[in-house]
């Protein structure tokens, strides 16, 4: 069995991935926010892991957990639609608001399936780890979000 | 599916911001169980790490960190960082020390990577005072077993803290420098720093 690695050795390897995620399912102007919870969660977590064998999946279920809490806290609070978020940092290479807004109207889930299988390229079975579902439904919901952003974002012309 | 990911931007930069934030808050909050810092010497860069309870692991430089850390986490507590702030005091006296400005530490040893018998034996080289030496047999005799010489040098040989678990201040009752696992030529210099020799 792994052994656990140092929590520094861990946020190291894993940050990468787990911001990206964030900010393609939270926006960038939330991602440091879930970026922080997911970690947190995950050092409270660490004592008491058992099984260092796939620590990427294990931190993309806490992070998928804070991204759909966020993104199910901002639904309450009503967000004009034409509203595009500030960047906390220096504006991405290529912003386009369309698909920011395309991907913000999936439900949460789904917007985490696709995150994870079509932006970080991860297999089924870890979307699957990740979204605490079965294999299958893990590529369910990564098709219809597929395809529901193809649709919202092709449209009617 | 290319403009989601382009859209993301400069992850390298803002998530290397966001780790650094994180350590922060994870300091602040005391969920750091062990903070490691490197220290400069005249043997090149230490590795220190402490617990709450004290300075728990002191790492030449010929060790590979990672491996040094590793081994932390999995006797100690894997929540291991980065920390200034919990290795402060161990790195100022340190520091003091190698000037021979400092004869005594004054921070506490945390004893959780040691047991049993090497662990009394270790605690006994604890007392061993600044500039003064003593040899294996004492030092297993205090340990409570003096026949143990032998074991009593494999237990100095894993010291998981030198330097300030003076391991270097023992010698062959013979007058011998006898072994030392950073190397004899740090036992030497660590000696001739203390006036012991």
């Amino acid at each position: 069995m792994r052994q656990i690695p140092p929590f520094d050795a861990f946020l190291e390897a894993h940050r990468r991935t787990v911001y990206r995620f964030a900010a393609a399912t939270v926006g960038r102007e939330h991602a440091d926010d879930v970026f922080q919870e997911t970690f947190l969660a995950a050092l409270r977590a660490y004592p008491r892991l058992r099984d260092a064998s796939n620590l990427r999946a294990w931190v993309l279920t806490i992070a998928t957990t804070k991204a759909v809490d966020h993104a199910r806290g901002r639904a309450r609070r009503p967000v004009p639609v034409a509203d595009v978020p500030e960047r906390a940092g220096p504006d991405p290479p290529e912003e386009d608001p369309a698909v920011w807004l395309a991907v913000a109207a999936l439900p949460p889930k789904q917007r985490a399936a696709v995150v994870q299988r079509y932006v970080l390229d991860l297999p089924y079975r870890d979307v699957a780890i990740a979204l605490g579902v079965s294999e299958e439904a893990a590529r369910a919901s990564a098709h219809e979000g597929r395809k529901k952003l193809r649709g919202m974002l092709e449209g009617p012309r | 599916m290319r403009n989601l990911r382009t859209m993301v931007g400069d992850v390298e930069e803002a998530s290397a911001a966001a780790a650094a934030a994180l350590r922060a808050r994870a300091e602040a909050e005391g969920a750091v169980d062990v903070g490691y810092a490197t220290v400069d010497s005249p043997f090149g860069p230490l590795l220190v790490a402490a617990t709450r309870r004290g300075l728990v692991r002191l790492a030449y430089p010929d060790e590979a960190p990672e491996a040094a850390l590793q081994a932390v986490a999995s006797g100690v507590s894997p929540r291991v960082m980065e920390s200034p702030r919990m290795t402060e005091e161990v790195r100022r006296e340190l520091d003091e020390y190698f000037e021979g400005e400092r004869h005594r530490f004054g921070f506490r040893v945390d004893w959780t990577l040691t047991r049993g018998f090497a662990r009394r034996v270790l605690q006994a080289t604890a007392r061993i005072p600044y500039g003064r030496v003593t040899t294996y047999a004492q030092v297993a005799g205090r340990a409570g077993n003096p026949r143990a010489y032998r074991a009593a040098g494999n237990a100095l040989g894993s010291n998981p803290i030198p330097i300030v678990v003076p391991c270097h201040r023992v010698l062959h009752s013979t007058g011998g420098l006898g072994g030392y696992t950073g190397g004899l030529y740090r036992k030497e210099f660590l000696l001739a720093l203390e006036g012991a020799r």
